[in-house]
């Protein structure tokens, strides 16, 4: 992979010359923003497959074969539609704050490594890059609901943002012990910190996998999804946040929202779960086998695997109560990530640390 | 003028013309969304001075996390801004004493060649890690400055918590682990009645009711 991108880069180098760069990074983040973008629509369409099939109905199936035309009809269907604006909103706020949702959910995902050195930044401090952007998504909620002039919106970014604040300590502490473990902040060395030949064991889901799970359920609160909703909370603020939006600026909240469950299904792959690399590698023969397989492969296989864990919570948990949402973020992930700090700080200090 | 220098002055007159609009701005809300402004463009200089430490540290922790707290209290105030206005004439002369006395302090620190860093700091290797090197110092040469401040935030934190919490007596709180940990024994009694039968005739519907 990595020789084809260099062949490619060459050419064009001498081709334009210094033009070529911006070129060939435009080249690079569309590369990466396209699929994501395409992942989103049909993740949509998963979604409601996954859930139907759960609640034993079809699901969507009338537009194209097995409904797979269904996110391009939901996509001209929220473009065409008429963009209201409420009477009392603060119209530029009111306008920005979608785009402010979208931005940082996009941003983040400059520092993943989708293969070997396939990162479009390889930035030294990628981790705490991504802590920066997934916490910026924020200010997107909270300015719909506070533009918005309506009480259910404005209630809605109220939750919204002391959810994201309160789970943020969690995640960030979660990575605390990530970053001990792999002794750096950058995302290619996070995941070659995990090569072994001990295959998926050498990753570090064994050695941190209580964070492993406090990580991947702060994820989930992080991005507003069942059972930790209550920003959308349907039953008793309307729609939460986006209650006055329509057309695409409704659709682009909801670009926000899937492409943010993308990101941190890639974030827990590449934390916990080794990112592109071999499950099997070291495992004799079956390993010699699947080192064939491509990185890029691995990787999503492993994020499908957390986009439809998504999928399953939300289909199979009511929705939390406000307080019990904060209790689980403060009294139970807070110490719990505090206390395995401490452990895993100690654990490497000892010669039991074999990762 | 290559690209570098392009960027320091978009940044810093983006980091400018944000803080003068904080204190500008009629709408709070506006100047709580400029200070933010100001942050990120203060932070993209940062970067140009390959602080990407400080930089991403800035973004995470004001921009992230104390700007939306700032947002969360000053969407709930109910701001009278004509009231605020009216005194505005009356503060001048303190406020412009106030900012006069900073500026001169700004300039014989800035304007001394000692402590002038200026923009020429010294451009370090590609594997160059500015977070490491931050790590190394603190946890190191100044590890003792450093718990003395995290100490002190700490004590701010429990102080702050200590004055406003108040235990209520009649809010209604949930015991999770207990709820967790009920028995069926604790809410579910079985008595075993053996079945009666009665002699008046309608002994079938008395057993369905019993079912």
């Amino acid at each position: 992979m990595m020789e084809l991108l260099q062949t490619v880069h060459q050419m064009g180098e001498g081709l334009l010359g210094a033009a070529w760069l911006p070129v060939w990074t435009v080249v690079k983040i569309m590369a990466i923003i396209l699929p994501i973008m395409g992942g989103v629509a049909y993740y949509t369409l998963a979604e409601r497959k996954v859930l139907g099939f759960m609640q034993v109905r079809p699901g969507p199936n009338r537009v194209g074969y097995w409904g797979l035309l269904q996110p391009v009809a939901d996509g001209i269907k929220l473009l065409l539609k008429e963009f209201i604006i409420p009477s009392g909103a603060n119209k530029f706020l009111f306008l920005a704050a979608p785009v402010m949702a979208l931005a940082p959910a996009l941003a983040a995902w400059a520092v993943i490594p989708f293969f070997e050195g396939g990162a479009l930044a390889n930035v030294n401090a990628g981790l705490l890059y991504l802590l920066a952007m997934t916490s910026l998504g924020v200010y997107g909620i909270i300015i719909a609901g506070w533009a918005s002039n309506s009480k259910y919106a404005f209630l809605g970014a109220l939750r919204s943002a002391a959810q994201i604040v309160s789970y943020e300590l969690a995640m960030g502490f979660a990575l605390v012990c990530v970053l001990l473990a792999a002794q750096s902040m950058n995302m290619g060395e996070i995941v070659q910190g995990q090569q072994s030949n001990y295959g998926l064991f050498g990753w570090y889901w064994v050695p941190l996998f209580p964070m492993f799970i406090v990580y991947f359920l702060a994820g989930v609160a992080e991005t507003n999804r069942a059972p930790f909703d209550l920003a959308e909370d349907e039953s008793a603020i309307v729609a939460g946040f986006h209650t006055e939006y329509s057309g695409m600026g409704f659709a682009l909240f909801f670009l926000a929202e899937y492409a943010n469950m993308i990101l941190i299904a890639a974030l827990t792959v590449v934390f916990f779960l080794g990112g592109y690399l071999n499950p099997f590698h070291g495992w004799g023969a079956l390993g010699e086998l699947t080192d064939q397989v491509p990185g890029l492969f691995w990787m999503l296989a492993k994020m499908s695997i957390f986009l439809f864990l998504f999928l399953w919570l939300r289909a199979t948990f009511p929705r939390y109560r406000y307080d019990q949402l904060m209790r689980l973020g403060w009294k139970v992930f807070i110490p719990l990530t505090l206390i395995w700090v401490v452990v895993v700080a100690a654990w490497m200090q000892t010669s039991l640390w074999v990762w | 003028m290559n690209f570098e220098t392009i960027l320091f002055y978009f940044f810093a007159a983006s980091t400018v013309f944000s803080a003068l609009r904080v204190i500008t701005a009629r709408n709070p809300l506006h100047s709580v969304m400029f200070l933010v402004l100001a942050f990120v463009s203060s932070a993209g200089i940062w970067l140009l001075l390959e602080a990407e430490f400080l930089a991403i540290a800035l973004v995470l922790v004001y921009v992230g996390a104390v700007m939306v707290l700032f947002l969360f209290v000053v969407m709930m105030l109910d701001i009278n801004i004509e009231k605020l206005r009216k005194d505005f004439l009356q503060w001048l002369p303190a406020g412009a004493l106030l900012a006069t006395l900073i500026v001169v302090q700004m300039t014989f620190v800035l304007g001394d060649k000692s402590v002038s860093t200026g923009l020429t700091a010294a451009k370090h290797a590609a594997d160059y890690s500015n977070t490491k090197e931050i790590g190394r110092l603190i946890y190191t040469d100044y590890v003792y400055p450093f718990e003395l401040a995290a100490v002190l935030l700490l004590v701010a934190m429990v102080a702050a918590i200590a004055l406003t919490f108040r235990r209520r007596r009649d809010s209604k709180r949930q015991d999770v682990s207990w709820q967790v940990n009920v028995k069926r024994n604790d809410r579910v009694r079985i008595i075993s009645m053996p079945a009666t039968k009665k002699n008046n005739g309608n002994g079938a519907d008395e057993a369905h009711a019993a079912d």
